[in-house]
């Protein structure tokens, strides 16, 4: 059932570093995370790696797989052809720090510039009531474990350093997304979305949705219904129209 | 300077892409497509003939509504609305600018469009060629957000295709009849209905934009019933393209006359 | 002198977890400047493991529950060996901190009337849990973290800085306390990244680092569950109580091998999914221990009426308490009739439709798909017993959880003494909530009593500590850090694990002894920037002592109950049930000392909750009321 795959593991740090072939043993059943462990315990101790929960739900494992973003952990070894190189890099939109580990430190500050959930005013704790069926899209949005990997994939940052300051990235759109549609979110999120979290760059090339281990419909759900939305409030002539003569009167 | 994920700071790989698969055959594909509808209602909107078949009243829908005077006789079933239009003018510009405006700012044809016209990027995890990049932020790409009123343009052209659909039962002897004209274009029918109702625009209007559902159960159910077809927006889209081709080309070939009818029932 | 940076705080926080979060939010929000240090990135704790829910008598689904039910329930689980006084916060509390949740955020799956929804669990008498689907421990943890964020932004409004008052040090170690006097004074780590020393100046810490399944093979913890905040205690002098009583999960995967250990949520039986042996026998209705005979289903149309009539039938046996479970299904593994390989049958492609099994628990279709290839809709899961919670822990104070050290506390799963000998399901999303609020408001008391008049940190202590985590570079040619690591996860499987011997416990300690040998000899490779060889021998030294508490423990305790089962003393024994095992360190070095001590007797008005006949089955005649 074991034999030895050809492995392709990017080493190094900020200053440099290259891809480093391994021949390493694999055992029916692995995933490829398993294999970069294997690496570790046998030829590579200090070999560095991001992991928790190893199965898909802390979002800490991500990297590159052949080219594609993917979960270390949830890449089965059988979705290889046995003689088949498997190239791993770290995720290559963010700063890398050693290895496979990137510092995913602009997610964090891209968190903090949303504004939180603004509780409504008039309602005390255990006296909040909402219906499933007006939960079930933000809920959709919650279920996602912030592995950054739609960050990392979304062109308009992985090919433009310089588009990371005017651009919050698919994650944390979605999470406007989820306050907008929460139903006693008391915040004004409309505006923002487009002005200071970069929505409008955005070009729903869905890479995001295609990438998520959750598989949560990004684009569909979260980018395009916030897209809508801004649309109502800032791009409907009519709208604009009627704003302009109330303005006037 | 290095840029892009060739970046400083960032893991220097020396591959543009480590993907090993064929990234490449989907924008190829959809690009090809996508030029060949291109050209091909370039070419047909410039013609100004073979729109119309007398004998059975098929009104092709890359000229529907015929409203003009210059309009061949009885295609015109609607009335003219215009004047004869200068020969430069194609008299279809209307329904042209509508289609082309629904389907171009479409969110499904955006996507097809960044990807396999532009290569921006051309597949996942793909670098792109472009040095700046802005998106839809900048105007006139903001023009996009004007997506839901050529939605409603195409819902009232949708309807009046429909009438041209009904007059399609037109007989030889000038009584009910279906030749193979008429199936073509129902099947068109049917897909430019479920690529309108499928639309992100219509999913927003009809529901998506309530903060409450449950305070509004009847749009509720619209908007599941919309959010059911909006996973095959992108299906729709495609497959709608093609049925319009081939209706109208199907439509052209027996205006011209180069071949005949396939004929049912009378 | 020891290069490295300083910080000063009031209070520091070992742990981003649930118990971590919830202390720190509190400590905040009482005015205390906060550091959380955490060995993973912010929001990846272990609690988004959690997945059925969080226990908390709201009473939503039906309303006959109320918190003294819950307090039953908690202590029938835990086979009466539980902190009373912990017990009963947490079932008093936990509704007001699951409501408190949905201020900051949270969306729980809901009723017909609006309000939070709640599901079955195994041990609880009424449907209890809060929950989202089957990800309510990242439900959880998200929401903490987004009100961590929310109070950042408050602080960034009044200050122009997000990190003013509550800064989190992502991906930082602490590897020992150090203290002035009796009382603690900092922490000392460092960063994984790079390697550098980090001093936290605070007179207040609190531990949440969860807990010890590391130290065992078949787990469903993650590489953070080293006993980080258990050594730190002990090597502190605190002291920790119920070290034997390990939960074993009765559902854990069992194949493929790489995934061997991880969660199959307790939800799939709460939801209607029943266990089968390989002769296609619900072999759970042999199982009902005596203490339970009266609450559990006796045939399969009874229990399964129970799922659509809860309060006219008893409930299904595959709802028993998890310890009780675990052993069932290691025992029909053991007489041959397991799976092929070597677990049980957990089906609910036959309970229920396709679709609900989606709408229910989409993680573990998902987990199932994706990790084996299995489609829970179609065909049975294989599961077994998988190291789960240690229910021991740092021994604190219930009110205050302050451990016996001053300026010291502990929340979450690294305290001992709630839950007693077994913790039942969902109670310890709640825990963590109830007890991390209360440790950080615990904390910010206790530094708020001190004034001005803070310990001091001294370097000589500082070296001290910066030598012993240096030590692993200095030897040449010793052992991979990787390679004890297994056989230490081995041995504590083997001996120490689900069933145990007083001989196996035996030979385990000898192994341990031998370990401690062999760790003061390894060598790590590389230098310290990021290097996971010198992580895992630092986290071995935990590991190690804690291993070594549970051992002991577990051989000086000589009876059964919740997570102890010794084949050598099968019984439950009411004399022992009255005293708790206390680990210590001896003053002078490594080596692990096991007191007993008396338990203090329950409150008489809490005995009286409970029947006369029922607590004749755990208490001795003496404790028994008149």
């Amino acid at each position: 059932m074991s034999y030895l795959a050809k492995f392709r593991v990017w080493r190094g740090d900020a200053d440099g570093g290259g891809l480093k072939d391994y021949e390493v043993e694999v055992n029916e059943g692995e995933v490829v995370l398993d294999v970069i462990h294997r690496l570790q315990a046998t030829q590579t101790p200090d070999m560095a790696v991001r992991w928790n929960c190893k199965a898909g739900k802390c979002g800490s494992c991500s990297a590159e797989i052949n080219g594609m973003p993917k979960l270390l952990c949830m890449c089965r070894m059988n979705t290889f052809e046995e003689g088949e190189t498997v190239t791993v890099t770290p995720m290559r939109t963010f700063p890398v720090i050693k290895d496979l580990v990137t510092d995913v430190s602009f997610n964090y500050q891209k968190a903090r510039e949303i504004p939180a959930f603004k509780p409504p005013a008039d309602l005390k704790p255990g006296e909040y009531r909402m219906q499933q069926v007006d939960v079930e899209r933000s809920q959709e949005f919650r279920k996602c474990i912030e592995c950054f990997l739609c960050q990392d994939t979304c062109h308009v940052i992985r090919d433009h350093e310089e588009n990371k300051e005017s651009f919050s990235g698919p994650r944390f759109l979605m999470r406007i997304a989820e306050l907008d549609m929460h139903p006693l979110d008391a915040g004004d999120r409309q505006h923002a979305a487009q002005e200071q979290h970069g929505l409008g760059f955005c070009n729903i090339t869905k890479c995001c949705t295609e990438v998520c281990p959750e598989h949560i419909k990004i684009t569909d759900n979260a980018l395009i219904p916030m897209k809508e939305r801004v649309a109502d409030r800032k791009y409907d002539p009519i709208v604009w129209l009627g704003n302009k003569i109330r303005r006037r009167a | 300077m290095a840029h892009g994920v060739d970046s400083p700071g960032r893991a220097q790989v020396g591959l543009k892409t480590a993907r090993t698969d064929r990234w490449w055959l989907a924008p190829l594909r959809i690009g090809v497509i996508l030029g060949f509808f291109i050209v091909y209602a370039t070419i047909r909107i410039f013609m100004n003939k073979w729109y119309w078949v007398d004998e059975h009243h098929y009104l092709t829908p890359l000229y529907s509504p015929c409203v003009t005077e210059s309009c061949v006789p009885g295609s015109s079933h609607l009335g003219t609305w215009f004047p004869k239009f200068p020969v430069f003018i194609p008299f279809s510009i209307i329904t042209f600018a509508v289609l082309a405006g629904f389907r171009g700012t479409c969110y499904y044809y955006r996507k097809a469009g960044w990807r396999s016209l532009l290569l921006a990027p051309g597949a996942c995890a793909v670098p792109e060629p472009h040095k700046k990049y802005s998106g839809e932020s900048k105007f006139p790409l903001t023009g996009l957000n004007l997506h839901r009123y050529f939605f409603y343009g195409a819902l009232v052209f949708g309807v009046l295709n429909v009438y041209d659909g009904v007059l399609a039962f037109h007989g030889t002897d000038g009584g009910f009849g279906i030749g193979l004209g008429t199936v073509i274009i129902w099947i068109n029918l049917v897909m430019l209905w479920l690529y309108t109702l499928s639309c992100h625009a219509c999913r927003h209007i009809v529901g998506g934009r309530l903060k409450n559902f449950s305070k509004h159960p009847w749009r509720y159910r619209y908007w599941t019933w919309v959010s059911k077809l909006n996973p095959k927006h992108g299906t729709f889209a495609m497959a709608s393209l093609f049925t319009v081709i081939l209706t109208d080309f199907y439509i052209m070939a027996l205006s011209a006359g180069w071949f005949s009818d396939l004929r049912f029932l009378n | 002198m020891t290069e490295l940076e300083r910080h000063t705080y009031d209070v520091v926080v070992i742990g981003a977890g649930g118990a971590g979060l919830r202390a720190a939010i509190e400590a905040r929000e009482q005015g205390k400047r906060t550091a959380i240090v955490c060995k993973s990135l912010f929001g990846k704790a272990h609690t988004v493991m959690a997945e059925g829910g969080c226990a908390a008598a709201m009473g939503n689904a039906n309303a006959n529950d109320n918190w003294k039910t819950h307090y039953v329930d908690t202590m029938r689980g835990g086979k009466f060996l539980n902190n009373w006084r912990m017990a009963e916060l947490h079932a008093q509390e936990a509704p007001d901190r699951v409501w408190e949740l949905e201020t900051y955020g949270a969306l729980f799956d809901r009723t017909p009337d609006g309000k939070i929804s709640q599901r079955n669990f195994g041990g609880h008498t009424y449907p209890r849990l809060a929950h989202v689907g089957d990800r309510t421990g990242l439900e959880l943890i998200r929401t903490l973290q987004q009100k961590i964020v929310s109070l950042q932004q408050e602080d960034f409004e009044a200050t122009g800085d997000y990190e003013a008052n509550l800064k989190v040090y992502a991906e930082c170690t602490v590897t020992e306390l150090l203290k002035d006097g009796d009382a603690i004074s900092g922490a000392f780590g460092y960063w994984r990244e790079s390697g550098r020393f980090i001093l936290f100046d605070a007179p207040a810490v609190i531990l949440a680092t969860g807990g010890v399944g590391k130290s065992f093979k078949v787990t469903s913890n993650s590489w953070e569950y080293t006993g980080d905040g258990h050594a730190l205690a002990m090597r502190a002098g605190a002291t920790l109580i119920n070290m034997e009583f390990i939960q074993f999960h009765p559902t854990g995967m069992v194949w493929p091998p790489s995934v061997k250990g991880i969660l199959v949520t307790e939800s799939v039986r709460g939801d209607g999914g029943v266990l089968k042996n390989s002769e296609g026998k619900r072999f759970m209705f042999d199982y009902v221990p005596d203490v339970f005979r009266a609450q559990y289903a006796e045939t399969e149309e009874e229990a399964d009426r129970w799922y659509k009539d809860a309060d006219n039938n008893r409930r299904p046996p595959e709802l028993l308490p998890r310890d009780e479970v675990a052993r069932a299904i290691n025992s029909e593994v053991k007489a041959g009739r397991g799976t092929p390989h070597g677990g049980v049958f957990l089906d609910v492609s036959s309970r229920l439709p396709a679709e609900e099994i989606q709408r229910r628990l989409p993680s573990m279709y998902h987990q199932f798909k994706e990790l084996a290839d299995v489609d829970i809709t179609a065909e049975p899961m294989e599961v077994g017993p998988t190291c789960h919670y240690v229910m021991g822990g740092v021994e604190v104070e219930p009110d205050t959880a302050q451990s016996s050290v001053k300026g010291l506390y502990a929340a979450g799963e690294v305290a001992g003494g709630m839950h007693g000998s077994n913790r039942l399901g969902g109670n310890s999303l709640s825990d963590l909530l109830v007890f991390g609020r209360r440790a950080g408001a615990g904390a910010a008391m206790y530094v708020e009593s001190l004034g001005k008049d803070r310990p001091q940190i001294s370097e000589a202590d500082i070296d001290a500590a910066a030598a012993e985590a240096l030590a692993p570079f200095e030897l040449e040619g010793g052992e991979n850090p990787y390679t004890i690591h297994q056989e230490l996860q081995q041995s504590m499987n083997d001996l120490v694990g689900i069933i145990r011997k007083a001989d196996e416990i035996e030979q385990a300690l000898a192994r341990l002894t031998e370990f401690r040998g062999r760790i003061a000899k390894m060598t790590v490779e590389g230098h310290r920037q990021f290097n996971p060889g010198w992580h895992l021998a630092l986290d071995l030294r935990n590991m190690l002592t804690v291993s070594e508490c549970v051992a002991k423990a577990a051989l000086l305790r000589e009876e059964s109950r919740g997570g102890h089962t010794r084949d050598d003393f099968p019984g439950m024994n009411a004399e022992w049930r009255k005293l708790l095992l206390v680990c210590s360190l001896e003053s002078d070095g490594d080596a692990v000392t096991v007191v007993k001590k008396d338990q203090i007797p329950m409150r008489e008005d809490l005995l009286e909750l409970f029947e006369r006949t029922e607590l004749a089955k755990y208490l001795t005649e003496e404790e028994l009321p008149a």
